[in-house]
């Protein structure tokens, strides 16, 4: 039987091409997927093991808030003092202070140079020779005071800057123009080798920057020769205050590669997640292809009944089929994915700047590309092979062996009613409850009704098509044969348009959330502006009280706010205390530039008055006109009174303050952003002064409201790009599906194909039959997929009404229209070959054949 | 080389194959299926072209009606030379001026049997002339199941639909390849009659192949091939002077 089926797989190799092509991709798409993030999951460990090359133990603050102490907020930073008692600690070597933030670096364009948010400035901290050993100079010297600065070689090799150039930075707002005074290699830091910028300031100026003088974020100890990482951990542990944390360097390693394995998996998991999509659609064409070669060599199976073949043998040999087809798909698509994972990781490597490394292939990467391609083709063929199975000995005999249908799809056709129903009707009373209780009954109603028009896609395939008839007769008799050929044997033709529809019901699925959340985000954010300009950092750091101090003194702006964030601790009614955080905004000007509507007061920001939105009020049992008890970043206590609660949303919620209320609590002052108004408006003119007030600083982005909608914009389609990317290789494997499905049809066809020959149906119109089918086959796919995607699409957005206030549902007709086009036009790319085929048919064969 | 020139019969030449040669292969392996054969099928007439498997009957039929292309010679549909004619204009050719009944029916299984019977015109793109569709429909007697599906037909029905396909467009000539050959001796001799009422009733031309003498007794003329030759004719045939041919051909051949 074993070796019956491997000739059955030689003796077809044209025809099963196709069914490994499919198997294939999906199995390409996993390994590729697999060797790619274990290859910069191995780099970025390798890569992070070096950040500790000489350290045995760091201390940092501990993470978190931290509200021991009486202070809300974050941990305080190490000090100045807390070195000089680790450096002469017994056992240690040296010991490093290390403080560092973002700064953005210029070009000689004033363009920011390298990705936004792996610019990076730290501290040049020299040791007991006068060297800071992390960055070795390989040009210049070291800087020693505000207005000198070393640059990593890289960076400076990109943007053209040598010793003695002035560069433009900034890293809180204002614009500063130090000289370079050396070049260092830092090439393996973690920021430069993720395509960054790392800038060295002295000591004195980074913590100025930074934090605060005197204060580092981390300190690195190496042991002195003999002592261990533990020993010098437990030596230094009577130095370091409750408020930091004290670690080893290879715990630090360990937990570090903990977290980059998280961090891979879920990128791996999310690929993951596409190419079983791909697999998913592969195997309704493995099952397909099964079906009709089973089909096809019904009368030698029959015959192999005949001479005393058991039905399981039979079922066997089927399967034996599949396995060889898997095992063949297998090779192939490993050998494709290993090609994919590597080219991914160039192409990313240097787009976004992933360090480099060697090539990974785990065992458990071959060992599940061999599962997935044989697991997955036995799986789709195992349905096939017990059809072929029941085929009676007498069939050998018999010109034709009829296939019973009708009753198998009334079965069908019941159960697939029965789900799309429940299904339907699952989905309708999910809309009735609330938005967290209905998320069941939407998901189990989802899953439900796509189950349902699986199993009905046959059904349907008659009266959709159907629908097509008027549009196929205006291409005269082709078109007439055409409709009739495509609902001719409606489990074959439902097995390759369901194919088309996984993909286009995701496409469309995802169209849709994806322009109802950028719609609603872009409400959320613009709605609620009055002002003409928002200005922040591009990459979100906190700006520096100057910018806004700039910014209303620049001529035409009439009104600026800032929004300052500064932890703090509430007490609610009931007599607990929450960690939340107060806003400052400039009370006089906050009506001109923040439009919100009050459910309770108004804006009355003076003295220690703050306004709430209307959830936190409500969580925290609080009313309009009562005061209530803070605790303010600096642990001093305080009452705020309460005179107006206003609606907020995703973006603005929370306590408002006068920036005067929280101002002398806090350590440094900065600005999460600042609006303003101008006196002209939103224009290019003004916009241009506004930049140009700033010292035109790269890191600083002006935005009106336009800009933020494209922002946000761009933003989603990015996203949707990405995922229409990954969801092509599903589509791409339907293609196959059409084709194989049309080539096995014109084969079986091919007498008939023939006979029109002879009487008159020239070669075009045999292509254009073929060609017609292959569309409405497509089409009838991508109308369930469109339809499919769009209902999937709403129940996911009326989850996220309540979520949302500002819900929009964004229906894309046109890009709906476009997958429509998509769909007929996989029709023609698919049809090209089989036609041919059936337009080369050599007819007198044909008519013979039997 | 022998031609059969028709004296008597002052009726014009339908079809006309001129030292029509087939070769297929080349050298060594090379097989003459048509050897310089010339003959004339006169209209209004049920010809039927006879001999032994291998003979090159079928061939000829198939190169006559312009299914197959051949090496050397003429072929004449009409005033048609059909030697210089590309593939689309012999679709046309076909489609236009010639009717085909196969052996095994060949039917559309998507169609009706009324659809199965106006295709040919379908594919034209031209209207069908109703009165005599209808007309042929009654002659085949197919009224009642115009509306079913060739799985819902005997083999005899199946055939009587072919049959009325071909005559349903009027063409100028109409070949049968082996058309009782699937079909139980009754289903046959309906067939063949309607064959023979089209030729005398209403002037059509028919060329039928066949290795049934009883099939050929309906002709109004046979024709003998073997060895890719025409070899003999025989007019006004009866089964038996058919078959009596036919053994003198095969002794002749186990003699030779």
């Amino acid at each position: 039987m074993f070796r019956t089926a491997l000739r059955n797989v030689l003796a077809h190799k044209a025809r099963l091409l196709m069914t490994v092509l499919a198997v294939m991709l999906g199995v390409s798409f996993v390994s590729g997927t697999l060797v790619f993030t274990d290859s910069v999951s191995q780099a970025i460990k390798n890569n992070a093991s070096t950040n500790y090359k000489d350290v045995d133990v760091v201390i940092t603050p501990k993470t978190g808030r931290n509200d021991e102490e009486g202070k809300p907020g974050q941990a305080p930073k190490l000090t100045q003092d807390l070195l000089d008692k680790v450096q002469e600690t017994t056992g240690v070597k040296s010991a490093t202070g290390s403080i560092s933030g973002y700064t953005a670096v210029a070009d000689k364009k004033g363009k920011l140079v390298g990705d936004g948010w792996a610019s990076t400035g730290t501290n040049y901290l020299p040791g007991k020779d006068g060297k800071d050993d992390r960055y070795p100079m390989t040009s210049g010297r070291a800087p020693t005071n505000a207005n000198e600065i070393a640059l990593d070689a890289k960076t400076a090799d990109r943007a053209g800057y040598k010793v003695g150039d002035t560069v433009r930075l900034s890293v809180n707002g204002p614009v500063i123009t130090p000289k370079i005074v050396g070049i260092f290699d830092a090439d393996d830091n973690g920021s430069v080798s993720a395509g960054g910028t790392l800038v060295a300031f002295d000591n004195a100026t980074a913590q100025k920057q930074f934090a605060a003088p005197g204060e580092y974020d981390q300190i690195q100890v190496s042991a002195a020769p003999g002592t261990s990482q533990a020993e010098l951990r437990d030596a230094l542990a009577a130095s370091v205050p409750k408020t930091a944390d004290l670690d080893t360097a290879d715990r630090l390693i360990a937990d570090q590669e903990k977290t980059i394995d998280a961090e891979t998996s879920g990128i791996k998991t999310f690929m993951l997640v596409f190419a079983g999509i791909a697999l998913f659609v592969g195997i309704f064409i493995i099952a397909n292809t099964f079906t009709m070669l089973v089909a096809q060599r019904s009368k030698e199976i029959a015959l192999m009944r005949a001479v005393g073949a058991s039905r399981k043998q039979i079922t066997r040999s089927v399967l034996a089929e599949a396995f060889f087809v898997g095992l063949v798909a297998a090779v192939i698509g490993l050998a494709a994915g290993i090609g994919i994972g590597v080219g991914m990781r160039s192409i990313l490597g240097t787009n976004v700047g992933l360090p480099d490394g060697p090539t990974v292939i785990a065992p458990a990467t071959v060992v599940s590309a061999f599962a997935v391609g044989i697991v997955v083709t036995m799986l789709s063929a195992w349905l096939p092979g017990r059809r072929a199975a029941k085929i009676p000995p007498v069939a050998a005999m018999n010109a034709l062996h009829a296939t019973p249908t009708t009753k198998g799809l009334v079965v069908r056709n019941t159960i697939g009613a029965v789900f799309s129903g429940l299904g339907i009707a699952a989905v309708l009373y999910g809309r009735t409850m609330s938005a967290s209780d209905a998320k069941l009954p939407m998901g189990l109603g989802a899953a439900l009704l796509v189950i349902g028009i699986f199993v009905l896609t046959p059904l349907l395939s008659r009266p959709v098509i159907g629908l097509a008839a008027p549009l196929l007769k205006a291409f005269g008799i082709s078109g007439k044969l055409s409709r009739q050929n495509a609902v001719r044997n409606p489990r074959r033709t439902a097995a390759t348009a369901s194919a088309l529809m996984i993909g286009l019901t995701l496409l469309t699925g995802i169209t849709v959330i994806a322009g109802t959340l950028q719609k609603s985000i872009d409400k959320m954010a613009t709605e609620a502006l009055r002002s003409d300009y928002v200005v922040s950092m591009s990459n979100q750091s906190p700006l520096s009280p100057e910018v806004e101090k700039t910014l209303a003194k620049t001529d035409g702006v009439t009104a600026t706010t800032p929004l300052r964030m500064s932890p703090a601790k509430v007490f609610t009614t009931d007599g607990g205390s929450r960690a939340d955080q107060l806003i400052g905004v400039n009370g006089k000007t906050i009506e001109d530039l923040v439009k919100l509507d009050f459910a309770a007061g108004g804006w009355n920001l003076t003295g220690d008055n703050t306004v709430v939105d209307s959830d936190t009020a409500k969580a925290y049992g609080w009313k309009n006109g009562q005061s209530v008890d803070v605790t303010y970043e600096d642990g001093k206590r305080g009452k705020l009174n309460i005179v107006g609660v206003y609606e907020g949303n995703e973006m603005i919620k929370g306590l408002m303050v006068d920036t005067s209320v929280i101002a002398p609590h806090m350590k440094t002052q900065a600005d999460f952003q600042v609006m303003l108004k101008t006196s002209d408006g939103v224009s290019e003119a003004t916009k241009d002064k506004l930049v140009k007030a700033l010292g035109e600083n790269p890191a600083i982005s002006v935005d009106d409201k336009a800009d933020i909608s494209k922002e946000i914009g761009g933003m989603f389609s990015m996203i949707l790009n990405m995922l229409y990317g990954l969801l092509a290789m599903a589509v791409l494997v339907a293609v196959i599906g059409v084709i194989n499905t049309l080539a096995m049809s014109v084969f079986e066809r091919r007498q008939e194909i023939g006979m029109l020959r002879a009487i008159g149906l020239d070669r075009k119109g045999i292509k254009r039959m073929v060609r017609l089918e292959a569309i409405a086959i497509s089409v009838f796919g991508g109308v369930l997929g469109i339809g499919l995607g769009l209902f999937f699409g709403w129940a996911t957005g009326e989850l996220l009404r309540s979520a949302l206030t500002t819900y929009t549902l964004v229906v894309p007709w046109g890009r709906m229209g476009i997958f429509l086009a998509l769909a007929g036009v996989v029709g023609v790319l698919a049809a090209l070959w089989p036609a041919r085929r059936a337009a080369k048919l050599n007819m007198l064969d044909a008519i013979k054949a039997e | 080389m022998t031609t059969f020139p028709l004296t008597g019969q002052a009726t014009a030449v339908a079809a006309r194959a001129t030292e029509l040669s087939k070769v297929y292969g080349q050298g060594e392996t090379q097989v003459v299926a048509l050897d310089r054969v010339s003959v004339e099928f006169q209209q209004a007439q049920l010809t039927a072209i006879m001999g032994p498997s291998g003979s090159g009957k079928s061939t000829l039929m198939h190169c006559v009606a312009g299914l197959d292309s051949f090496s050397s010679g003429s072929v004449r549909i009409g005033d048609t030379e059909l030697g210089s004619l590309k593939d689309k204009q012999l679709t046309k050719l076909r489609r236009d001026k010639i009717g085909f009944i196969f052996q095994a029916f060949n039917l559309l299984p998507t169609l009706t049997a009324y659809e199965n019977i106006t295709l040919p015109m379908d594919i034209a793109g031209r209207k069908p002339d109703k009165q005599w569709v209808q007309q042929v429909i009654d002659m085949v007697g197919l009224s009642g199941r115009l509306s079913h599906r060739p799985s819902q037909l005997s083999g005899g029905q199946q055939q009587r639909v072919a049959v009325a396909r071909a005559l349903a467009s009027k063409p100028d000539i109409i070949f049968g390849d082996e058309p009782t050959g699937n079909l139980d001796s009754r289903s046959g001799a309906e067939v063949l009659g309607f064959l023979r009422n089209s030729v005398r009733e209403l002037g059509q031309t028919v060329v039928m192949v066949t290795h049934d003498p009883v099939a050929a007794a309906y002709a109004d003329r046979v024709v003998f091939l073997a060895d890719g030759r025409i070899v003999d004719e025989l007019y006004e045939p009866s089964a038996d002077s058919v078959l009596d041919r036919m053994k003198r051909f095969d002794a002749k051949g186990r003699t030779s």
